[in-house]
């Protein structure tokens, strides 16, 4: 993984030097509240409900063990010894006062870690495939292009006043697993008849108050030219994104009021017009970067271990788990574990020190030293031998790790919502706790199959409800919270935004609801065919009928 | 109003023309660009400097005739968080424009070397900050990783320094 050099931790550590003063100054009072708040925000300080949030950027979502081990110092040392995994590859923490703060960036500087642009109306942090350089359909690792995308648009002093928040994805693999065509721009990999590598620009992607699947405005732009191509659709969205309105402010309005077509010709215009020299991707500085990504030394291993299977004959709980949560490696002998943090009744994405501490352990005991996070808040061990899987399970086992939902009913996305959010309308984790105890049976959920259940606490919906199998939007009534569902949306590669059901619940009647979708789907669903397949088959008609009819 | 410019402070010698105010015959003035438009001809044979205000709706495109007469143009921050300005400087730039680019409206010592780095050459500051505070907040980063930008000398790039073997970079511009 990355490394930085003398000039990568020279730029970080000047920049916690420079918010320590701006804090300095906050608490002396020379800087006003209002002037602080986009200074802070810069570094991902944000004032929540309760407290300070600081929300750190773990780039492309790779983490070492020793990062992994300092992310659990910190949330001991100066919060309530855990923290909150995101949708967006990162990690919050929720109880943060303002003088610990740039001792927390420093202490992540140590590892060669950032808060920088994890909030604001700049470019975020750039988010991958959790998969990425493991994955047996990957064309090759976006992480390298990912790691120049951070350096590129860390500090981009043209595009730090954007009109809002923009964020980019990046994916090498067909099996899209980084939703590309939900972010502002997206980035998927093709190779073409000559072997070369070439990116299909996905722009205008995006979630909130108005989803919407972003149109691809290239096929096949040559490595070389990435970044100018980037600054030119970045100009034409700073230029002209709308600046009047918030919530019409992402480039996903300006691509659908101007038109794709009109929206290209402008970024093809610009894009023409600059000098790009400057601007070129330098096959050195890429090979540099992407050097630091080398596949770890794998072995020569048989593709099938013996002992692997003699576990899952003695152990029905392993076997089950191994179903459920191992990937599938590009290389023979080895298996991708996902870790999932959503265990019965828990907080999805929350994981204590003691936790974390654990999964460094095993990363660098049997997983390469990497580890990576998921938007689906989970964490993920991209290499391990099958070998070792046994001995990776029984140590998860013993610190409440083992949860063998992944991809299943119980793994569920959800937003920190109204119990610590200050824009929230509606709680989001007791409803994922309550969905996750009503199936607590794990065979009934393997029954089920795969389906992806994603709660948001309000509109802006980091809970990615619009693209979740079953989406669960929570809202304010008049002071009641209640909850709208909608179905048949998928982030993946044929990526949908999911439709409203009908009217909405309240908090108590969530489970029940989300019940009688899955039992109308597995009375209805042809022989191995998932949910989301029975609902692109049969609309959204029969579950209507099961949840409103009877009422 | 007092002008930042190379680290010091100094006085705004420009005549701000409005829209139709009497212009005297002689002195360096800035109009806005809807002056610049209708009264060109007149304006351009001025014996002195020409400035123009512009606006940060319109496109930089429509300034591209006049530049090769323009000694300044003065780009608005209605709000310091409203960005446009630095796309409309960075352009500016690219169309080969050497004059001054002047910042107005909200600017802040915050993103006093962001704005340097996309070409603004000036500032109107207003009298809230000391020179101190200006003059500490154009050097905060010593390093940046974009290429192309405009760079002082207390400032590096990542990529430069980085590759010490290259080439110097051929179009390092140096605005002013």
């Amino acid at each position: 993984m990355y490394r930085y050099d003398e000039f990568d931790h020279q730029f970080v550590r000047q920049r916690t030097a420079q918010f320590r003063d701006q804090a300095e100054r906050r608490m002396k009072g020379e800087l006003s509240e209002d002037e602080f708040r986009p200074l802070r925000l810069m570094n991902g300080l944000y004032l929540q409900l309760h407290a300070y949030m600081l929300r750190v950027a773990v780039p492309y979502g790779t983490l070492s063990g020793r990062q992994m081990r300092q992310l659990a110092m910190i949330a001991e040392r100066w919060d309530r010894g855990y923290g909150h995994f995101t949708t967006r590859q990162n990690i919050q923490y929720n109880w943060i006062k303002l003088e610990d703060t740039a001792d927390i960036l420093s202490a992540l500087a140590d590892v060669e870690m950032h808060a920088i642009q994890t909030s604001g109306n700049c470019i975020r942090n750039v988010t991958t495939d959790h998969w990425a350089g493991a994955a047996a359909d990957e064309i090759a690792d976006p992480r390298p292009v990912g790691e120049l995308l951070r350096q590129w648009s860390s500090l981009h002093p043209e595009f730090s006043f954007l009109p809002r928040k923009f964020k980019i994805a990046v994916t090498g693999a067909p099996n899209d697993r980084a939703a590309v065509k939900v972010h502002d721009i997206g980035l998927r990999l093709h190779r073409n008849d000559k072997g070369e590598a070439g990116w299909e620009v996905i722009v205008g992607g995006g979630l909130g108050r108005t989803p919407m699947i972003g149109v691809t405005v290239r096929d096949f732009l040559p490595e070389p030219e990435l970044i100018g191509y980037l600054e030119a659709i970045m100009r034409v969205y700073n230029l002209y994104g709308r600046r009047d309105n918030k919530y019409k402010a992402r480039i996903k309005i300006l691509v659908h009021e101007l038109g794709a077509d009109k929206f290209k010709s402008e970024v093809e215009a610009e894009y023409a017009r600059k000098p790009q020299a400057s601007t070129e991707v330098e096959e050195r500085e890429l090979k540099r970067i992407a050097a630091y990504f080398a596949a770890p030394q794998f072995d020569k291993l048989p593709r099938w271990s013996a002992a692997f299977e003699a576990a899952k004959l003695k152990n029905a709980d392993f076997a089950r788990w191994a179903r459920n949560n191992l990937g599938v490696h590009k290389v023979g002998g080895y298996a991708i574990v996902n870790i999932s943090l959503k265990p019965e009744g828990g907080i999805p994405g929350d994981a204590s020190a003691e936790q974390m501490r654990l999964m460094a352990d095993l990363a660098e005991r049997y997983g390469s030293d990497e580890l990576r996070v998921s938007h689906y808040q989970n964490i993920v061990l991209p290499h391990v031998r099958k070998d070792d899987v046994f001995a990776v399970w029984q140590a998860l086992d013993g610190a409440g790790l083992a949860a063998a939902n992944h991809g299943l009913v119980g793994d569920i996305i959800a937003c920190p919502g109204l119990d610590y959010c200050a824009l929230a309308t509606a709680r989001a984790i007791p409803i994922a706790q309550s969905i996750s105890r009503a199936f607590t049976d794990i065979d009934r959920q393997e029954e089920i199959g795969p389906v992806s259940i994603n709660i948001s606490g309000c509109i802006n919906a980091c809970g990615h409800h619009h693209v979740g199998n079953i989406g669960i939007l929570g809202l304010d009534k008049k002071g009641e919270e209640f909850y709208q569902i909608t179905l048949g949306g998928s982030p993946s590669e044929k990526a949908s935004i999911g439709t409203i059901l009908g009217p909405g619940f309240a908090g108590h009647e969530v489970a029940g609801a989300v019940g009688k979708i899955l039992d109308t789907y597995l009375k209805l669903r042809a022989p191995s065919e998932d949910f989301i397949a029975t609902y692109s088959r049969l609309g959204a008609k029969p579950f209507k009928e099961a949840l409103y009819a009877a009422a | 109003m007092p002008l930042l410019k190379n680290d010091t402070l100094i006085a705004d010698t420009w005549i701000h023309g409005g829209l139709d105010d009497q212009l005297p015959e002689a002195g360096d003035v800035i109009v806005p660009f809807a002056r610049l438009l209708r009264e060109f001809d007149q304006l351009s044979h001025r014996p002195d400097k020409l400035g123009v205000a512009f606006s940060n709706i319109d496109r930089a495109e429509a300034l591209s005739t006049f530049l090769p007469r323009l000694s300044l143009v003065a780009l608005p921050f209605p709000a310091f968080n409203d960005g446009r300005a630095y796309s409309l400087a960075r352009q500016l730039r690219d169309f080969g424009f050497r004059g001054e680019i002047r910042a107005t409206g909200n600017v802040l010592p915050d993103q006093l070397q962001f704005m340097l780095q996309v070409g603004f050459d000036a500032f109107d500051i207003g009298e809230r900050f000391p020179l101190e505070a200006w003059k500490r907040a154009s050097k905060q980063m010593s390093l940046a990783y974009q290429r192309g930008l405009f760079r002082r000398n207390s400032e590096a790039e990542v990529w430069t320094e980085r590759h010490t073997d290259a080439e110097p970079w051929l179009e390092q511009p140096h605005a002013g």
